[in-house]
């Protein structure tokens, strides 16, 4: 057993943690769709799937399978190759993501110092998936609705960035396990309330998620840039969302509200609750309101949320400066 | 038998044929008596114009072009005193000061057929005149677009005429060759240039985005070709039909009594309210008077529908806001409603329960307790549906000054009902011209100003208060008696007393085999539907089948509006406005 070094072992270890890491965020995405379903049929007064399995609960095996058996069916109009390419950037950028974040003290699958940076660089290329996918399918649906996406995502990604430089000055780095421990006396919530504010929209909107869905707005594009997608490619758009909401909600309770760390239970369980309880607001969010209009979507993004994120920046720099010991 | 035994016409209606008979002569003018309730006038084609022109502009003006549609007269048997005519094409004109109608006819020969059109008086005539086109090949010169409406581009021949065959089984099999469907597909492609739109400007393309006959918010097979620039809406072009299924028609060769069940099916979520006008209509024509208990019935369950449709309204325009919840909220309601009524019709959708004479059965027993249940049910579930959602900044941003029209512009379009009433013309039919007993109950008729798509949500759960209203008075007051009136042309007539008398007995075997026979004459019934004004304009040739039924329904110059009101708004707000109208394609193309 020589070759069983401890860096080996190390190594292994890693990796393993990696795999379930990301199987559990494809997983969880997955799943997602289910509770969804069920947790808004029973806010609507009515029952959501609950055929499959007890309570419905192989319903997401069911659809998996009838996923994976549709014809997967490429327009004879499309341009192929990016057709192809889009569902794999929008699902790979979105899990590449959750290698930043830190589950436990010990586990994660990558502890970066540019933390922080290479999601907003992931979350950057995964306008290109929405890009592609409405340019590729020469659908003039799809085609608005990129235009949409592109639009709104890129707005709202030029303050997603600002949102969180606050608690960035104040933990002095882009890495995640240091802001966690940041956090030790209070969480950034307190302090970053409009950093938190700004960053919750900005997330719902880089998600697409209701009442930011203007790029899919099913009364009126129906289904925008993905209506010429069906099986496995169109999946992976469909999973690529539930990761999405995941994501964004485990991003916010690792910044804002202190990661693992809490009394009693163990760390592993804090991350999931603190998780969960973003994922429940998404989709509560969803049920509860309508949709605005999507120029009032960009206006709003650009007079509102970005100013205010500007000065949220600037109170945190000053007060920073200001309790600061003077060095040098 | 003759067309003159009509009661005679009302004060305020001779008074506009005084008028007539002043400005134009009365050698000018023939006057038919007709059960319609209103002044029937003949003109000659080429005052057809000027009679308009001065109906448009007189004192108390009539300033909405109800109706326009035709008559092929060619095997019509009772019109002695009438011109000689063919074809016959009428203009139904109404007058809100007036609060009357006036029909105005025009005979034509068979061998020139057609018509000068009067799109520039009344612009909803556009559709109209489009559709006498389509069904009896009548021309009207000088009109803008004259295209079939609501038959496909390439159909030959025209259904409404007498000669052109009623079944399938009239036809040879029906085949489509691949060529066919090529020819098909490519008589729907969409030409701006034949609709005088321009595909680009020197510094802009624009898009032509096709929404429909398939699209989750078209609500149903409706089509609206849009010219874009970006988002904003320059221009559209709605495309009906889809759902033509030849109702006119089908009335020429059903019994009165078999007719009815038709009717349910025109605006499906109007259940037997459809029936009402239908069934008043034939009622004039046989002379017969309903009980009151028949009345009060009709009435509460006329109601009960009004509050479904409007409740399947509230649901859908705020889902085509994007709230995903309300619409099953609402559907939890009328689930509520068809419970009851499915006790009392025995059916849920299309119970056609209203009889000529009458409601096919009486009340059950216990269907007190059922209804207070569902009055007691929904006020709260009103409530909360304003305070939820049409008190959210969201769906007030999104539905304020979006899609509003004034008043003058909805006599322009034909608007009528909720949609006429939120610009704040008050006119509801139940109070202005009381059918059916209405005028023995209390209630309110909302009114909004602004004429936006805020007003027509708002307005609707008003209503809906006001409906549960008039059904408390049902079941508070219902009156004793019998549920069909005890005339020979009730149809059927009842059974308990079929099974008694030997005369009855006969009565209902020729009304069952052959169908009731009505006297020859017009009649005419407008009634506040829940999308609007709603009529059945039959004409009797004393036969066991109608001569000729047309349905006048409210959903069509709704749709006709759309470009007048969207040029300029979002893509967005054209949604909003599709789901603010309220309306069937059922009821648009019938």
């Amino acid at each position: 057993m020589s070759w069983l070094t401890p860096t080996v072992v190390e190594t292994l270890i890693a990796v393993a943690q990696a795999i379930v890491i990301l199987l559990g965020a494809v997983i969880a995405g997955a799943l997602l769709s289910f509770v969804e379903r069920r947790v808004l049929a029973i806010w609507q007064d009515r029952y959501g799937p609950n055929r499959v399995g007890p309570f419905g609960s192989l319903q997401l095996v069911a659809d998996m399978l009838k996923m994976f058996f549709k014809e997967d069916w490429i327009p004879v109009f499309a341009d192929k190759k990016i057709f192809t390419l889009a569902p794999a950037i929008a699902m790979a950028s979105l899990l590449l993501s959750f290698m930043i974040i830190p589950i436990t003290p010990n586990w994660g699958v990558a502890d970066m110092n540019v933390g922080l940076l290479f999601f907003f660089a992931m979350a950057g290329i995964n306008v290109y998936a929405v890009l592609f996918a409405g340019y590729a399918s020469a659908n003039k649906y799809a085609l608005l609705g990129a235009l949409r996406a592109s639009a709104q995502t890129l707005s709202y990604e030029v303050f997603m960035g600002l949102s969180l430089m606050g608690v960035v000055a104040m933990a002095g780095t882009f890495n995640m396990r240091d802001i966690v421990t940041a956090q030790a006396d209070m969480w950034n919530i307190i302090p970053q309330f409009f950093g938190f504010c700004t960053f919750l929209v900005a997330g719902i909107a880089v998600t697409h998620r209701a009442p930011f869905d203007q790029p899919e707005a099913e009364q009126e594009l129906s289904d925008g840039y993905h209506i010429e997608y069906s099986g496995m490619k169109w999946g992976m758009f469909f999973v690529g969302e539930y990761v999405g909401v995941v994501l964004i909600s485990a991003l916010i309770a690792t910044l804002f509200f202190g990661g693992w760390t809490g009394p009693l239970l163990p760390p592993i369980v804090w991350f999931l609750l603190k998780t969960g309880f973003f994922v429940a607001f998404f989709v509560l969010l969803r049920a509860a309101l309508p949709r605005p209009r999507y120029d009032r979507v960009m206006g709003f993004g650009w007079k509102f949320c970005l100013p205010l994120t500007l000065i949220n920046l600037l109170v945190t720099g000053a007060v920073i400066l200001i309790t600061s010991p003077a060095t040098s | 038998m003759t067309v003159d035994n009509a009661q005679p016409a009302a004060a305020a209606s001779s008074e506009v044929i005084n008028e007539l008979i002043r400005e134009f002569g009365a050698e000018a003018l023939t006057v038919q008596e007709t059960l319609t309730a209103m002044p029937v006038v003949w003109v000659g084609r080429d005052q057809l114009e000027h009679v308009l022109h001065f109906l448009k502009h007189c004192p108390k003006p009539y300033v909405m072009l109800y109706d326009l549609h035709g008559v092929d007269e060619r095997l019509r048997t009772y019109r002695r005193g009438l011109p000689e005519a063919d074809f016959t094409v009428f203009y139904q004109l109404m007058s809100i000061e007036r609060n009357s109608d006036i029909m105005i006819k025009v005979a034509l020969s068979e061998k020139d057929l057609v018509l000068p059109s009067v799109v520039t008086h009344y612009p909803n005539a556009n559709w109209y005149e489009r559709e006498v086109f389509d069904m009896f090949g009548i021309d009207f010169t000088n009109h803008p677009h004259l295209t079939r409406v609501l038959m496909p581009p390439t159909w030959n021949g025209h259904p409404l005429r007498k000669d052109y065959p009623a079944r399938a089984t009239e036809f040879d099999p029906y085949t489509l060759t691949m060529e066919g469907q090529d020819r098909e597909q490519e008589a729907l492609k969409f030409d701006p240039e034949a609709w005088g739109m321009k595909r680009h400007t020197d510094d802009a393309d624009f898009m032509f985005l096709n929404l429909g006959p398939n699209h989750p918010s078209a609500h149903g097979a409706f089509r609206i070709v849009l010219q874009l620039d970006g988002e904003e809406i320059l221009d559209c072009v709605p495309d009906i039909g889809y759902h033509h299924r030849g109702a006119e028609k089908m009335a020429e060769r059903q019994s009165w009594h078999s007719y009815i069940p038709y009717t349910d099916r025109i605006d499906y979520t109007g259940g037997v309210m459809n029936n009402l006008p239908y069934v008043l209509a034939a009622e004039k024509l046989a002379g017969i008077t309903v009980t009151d208990r028949a009345e009060f019935i009709r009435v509460m369950m006329a109601e009960m529908f009004r509050i479904n449709s409007h409740l399947l309204f509230l649901g859908t325009y705020l889902q085509d806001l994007g709230a995903m919840s309300p619409v099953f909220f609402s559907f939890t309601d009328r689930q509520k409603a068809y419970e009851v009524i499915e006790a009392i019709t025995g059916f849920r959708m299309h119970p056609a329960w209203f009889r000529i004479g009458g409601v096919a059965h009486d009340l059950p027993r216990g269907w007190e307790k059922l209804v207070r249940g569902f009055l007691d049910w929904m006020p709260a579930r009103l409530d909360e549906y304003e305070r939820a959602m049409m008190d959210n900044a969201i769906v007030r941003e999104r539905t304020r000054g979006v899609a509003a029209f004034t008043q003058s512009e909805a006599f322009e379009w034909g608007v009528t009902g909720p949609n006429l009433r939120a610009t704040g013309v008050d006119f509801d039919l139940r109070k202005k011209r009381p059918y059916s007993g209405y005028d023995k109950f209390e209630f309110d008729v909302p009114l909004a100003s602004g004429g936006d798509v805020f007003d027509r949500g708002m307005l609707r759960i008003e209503e809906m208060r006001q409906s549960l209203r008039i059904i408390r008075q049902c079941v508070d007051h219902m009156p004793a008696g019998d549920y069909k009136a005890d005339h020979p042309l009730t149809t059927p007539p009842p059974r308990e007393k079929m099974l008694q008398h030997i005369e009855t007995l006969i009565t209902h075997f020729l009304q069952v085999s052959w169908g009731p026979v009505l006297k020859a004459n017009e009649s005419m019934q407008m009634i506040e539907a829940t999308k609007g004004i709603n009529s059945y304009y039959l004409t009797s040739d004393g036969s066991t089948m109608s001569y000729r039924t047309r349905i006048r329904t409210p959903s069509y110059p709704h749709l006709q509006q759309i470009p007048a009101v969207m040029r300029g708004g979002f893509v967005p707000d054209l949604i909003a406005h599709l789901g603010s109208i309220d309306f069937v394609m059922a009821d648009v193309d019938r």
